[in-house]
């Protein structure tokens, strides 16, 4: 940070000597950081309203929110510890994102790969299918996915709850634009030293596309932890039931205390944001390491 | 290569090609099954199931072509695609703008701006049932937040999401709000991958901001650019929880999307034949419209 001056503007972080602010660079900057704030206060209300209502044992719906908590308590979190099986769910829904994040990073990465570095013929078509499985809604597409696990006997089980979405258009197209922007000139220089492509793969796209990739985990991860639809219809045990049933349940069952639901909210926010803030350190880095210029 | 070695090579070249179908099936097939079984497959039966008359519970009826035709002639189809266009045209350029804004601030070296990136980035992770009992609080047309702050300016606001007209104003601004941490996300990834060198170059040309903006910034962005407008207009006409959450399609069906309806159809009603027939309008529409962005890429999007 010693000697690297911000010179205003956007993605410029260039390393010059160091100056002195002139004055309307000092004033531009100020007005940054206000908009900046401002903003941020507009995005961060929400989530703070969440967390006052989960200690404000007498809050209700009824009322206006309020941004002062009344007779702030840890009750909400108790009793959703003591009364419901939270802890069990969110452990449930935990294994669940991991191992649809791992295996999304596998099928992605490697369709990615083929869409954006291997010739074939039909590449185009096929890649213009694997779009078109983002374009149906869902909510049509349960009732024959339902039928079709139930033939193969996957009902109520994790499994049947994995398989659809063990592959995703949308993290395949995330990565396929990621590696098209990895210059050509790095698999050239790889395949004289003899690389084939599962190695030009894994050491030379995987390394350069860490942003990309780091995105891909929030956003499956995020998408697994979320899932709500799909799950409920599934899972019929109470002991698979997943974190976003659950909360749907305490909204039911807790009526009028709403500090519980909101308990369970701000515990279903916290470990994406922690996520997201541990992916951030890889998305920001990815250039930095990657060598190339 | 002369044109000897090339002669040379010819039946090599014959097993290099058997082994290169197998690598293409290597990398292609974890995703291309999975896919083919539980999207595509799926998506075949709902083609199927819009050719019939289905409940749900008893057996399908064939009726051919006549949840199509009755699709057609209801005047709710086209309102529904309508609402939803509308959603998409105000959605679109508010989340576009304003995640790139975004993402070029926090990309500078400013302090404190991992932090401000985990706080714009908070709505996205906030379920939309949060959500929607926030906004519903801040636009709530006599005590709400907003209408106070205008009242401030001697404006009296409108009745936001009570109002048909107003409706689906509400539902962008805060599908819009929620969403910008995304763009954010993806336009800062994208802007990890331009070098630095070319803005060096760039300022020795002497170009200012907005001419590097223009000149250095969007063009070299724009592969992301291309995959944020691609998804977004996907998800857009599939737009579904906000409404859900915050109005349910009204007032009045006022902001009844194409979803809502075929959530409705097939929930509600026990129509999901007619749904199914629905969904695949509004597939060949996103189809249609995903195909102009793919054709038209290459006037605009710049792989390096």
């Amino acid at each position: 940070m010693a000697d690297v001056v911000v010179v205003a503007g956007p993605a410029l972080t260039i390393p010059v000597r160091r100056h002195r602010m002139t004055g309307s660079e000092l004033a531009k900057r100020v007005a940054l950081y206000v908009v900046l704030v401002v903003g941020a206060a507009l995005m961060v209300f929400p989530f703070v309203w969440t967390i006052i209502t989960s200690i404000s044992p007498e809050a209700s719906l009824t009322v206006s929110p309020s941004l002062i908590p009344t007779d702030p308590s840890l009750s909400g979190y108790a009793e959703l510890f003591a009364n419901t099986p939270f802890a069990v769910v969110v452990a449930n829904s935990l294994g669940l994102a991991v191992v649809t994040t791992v295996i999304q990073l596998f099928t992605g990465s490697t369709a990615a790969y083929a869409f954006s570095r291997l010739q074939f013929r039909g590449r185009t078509v096929v890649f213009g299918i694997y779009l078109a499985t983002m374009m149906i809604p869902l909510q049509v597409l349960i009732v024959p996915l339902f039928s079709e696990l139930k033939v193969f006997g996957l009902l109520d089980s994790y499994v049947g709850v994995l398989l659809p979405s063990l592959a995703s258009a949308f993290g395949i197209f995330l990565l396929r634009q990621a590696i098209n922007q990895v210059p050509r000139e790095l698999d050239e220089a790889a395949t004289l030293d003899g690389a084939g492509h599962f190695r030009i793969f894994w050491t030379i796209i995987l390394p350069n596309i860490r942003p990309a990739l780091a995105t891909l985990v929030v956003f499956a991860f995020m998408g697994s932890w979320n899932n709500f639809l799909w799950p409920l219809i599934v899972l019929s045990s109470p002991q698979l039931q997943t974190l976003p049933i659950a909360l749907a349940n305490l909204q039911g069952q807790y009526t009028t205390q709403w500090d519980v639901v909101m308990a369970g909210s701000v515990i279903s926010i916290l470990p994406m944001l922690a996520l997201y803030i541990f992916a951030q350190k890889y998305i920001i880095q990815g250039v930095a390491s990657s060598g190339i210029k | 290569m002369t044109v000897q070695d090339a002669a040379l090579t010819t039946r090599p070249r014959k097993k290099v090609s058997a082994r290169h179908v197998l690598t293409v099936l290597a990398f292609l097939l974890p995703s291309a099954i999975p896919l083919a079984l539980f999207s595509l497959g799926p998506m075949i039966a709902s083609a199927w199931v819009s050719l019939n008359q289905w409940n749900l519970l008893s057996a399908m009826k064939w009726v051919g072509l006549s949840n199509y035709i009755h699709l057609f002639s209801d005047p709710t189809t086209g309102a529904v695609f309508l609402h939803t266009v509308y959603y998409i045209v105000g959605y679109l350029p508010l989340v576009y703008i304003g995640g790139l804004a975004l993402a070029l601030a926090l990309n500078t070296a400013l302090k404190g701006r991992s932090l401000l990136r985990g706080i714009y980035f908070l709505p996205v992770v906030t379920s939309w049932i949060v959500v929607a009992v926030i906004w519903r609080w801040l636009l709530a047309p006599d005590s709400g937040v907003v209408n106070t702050v205008l009242g401030f300016f001697g404006i009296t606001g409108p009745g936001w999401w009570t109002d048909p007209t107003w409706a689906m104003p509400s539902i962008i601004i805060a599908s819009a709000w929620k969403d910008i941490g995304f763009v954010m996300v993806i336009l800062l990834a994208g802007l990890q991958s331009i070098p630095t060198d070319m803005y060096d170059a760039a300022k020795v040309d002497g170009a200012g901001w907005w001419r590097r903006l223009f000149s250095v910034t969007l063009p070299l962005l724009s592969p992301s650019t291309f995959f944020v407008v691609v998804i977004s207009l996907i998800n857009g006409f599939q737009v579904f929880d906000q409404v859900y959450a915050m109005t349910a399609g009204g007032p009045n069906g006022s902001s009844e999307v194409v979803v809502e309806e075929i959530y409705d159809l097939t929930f509600r009603y026990s129509q999901a034949g007619t749904a199914s027939a629905l969904s695949w309008m509004l597939f060949i529409v996103i189809l249609a419209v995903t195909v102009i962005q793919i054709r038209g890429q290459r006037r605009w999007v710049n792989y390096g």
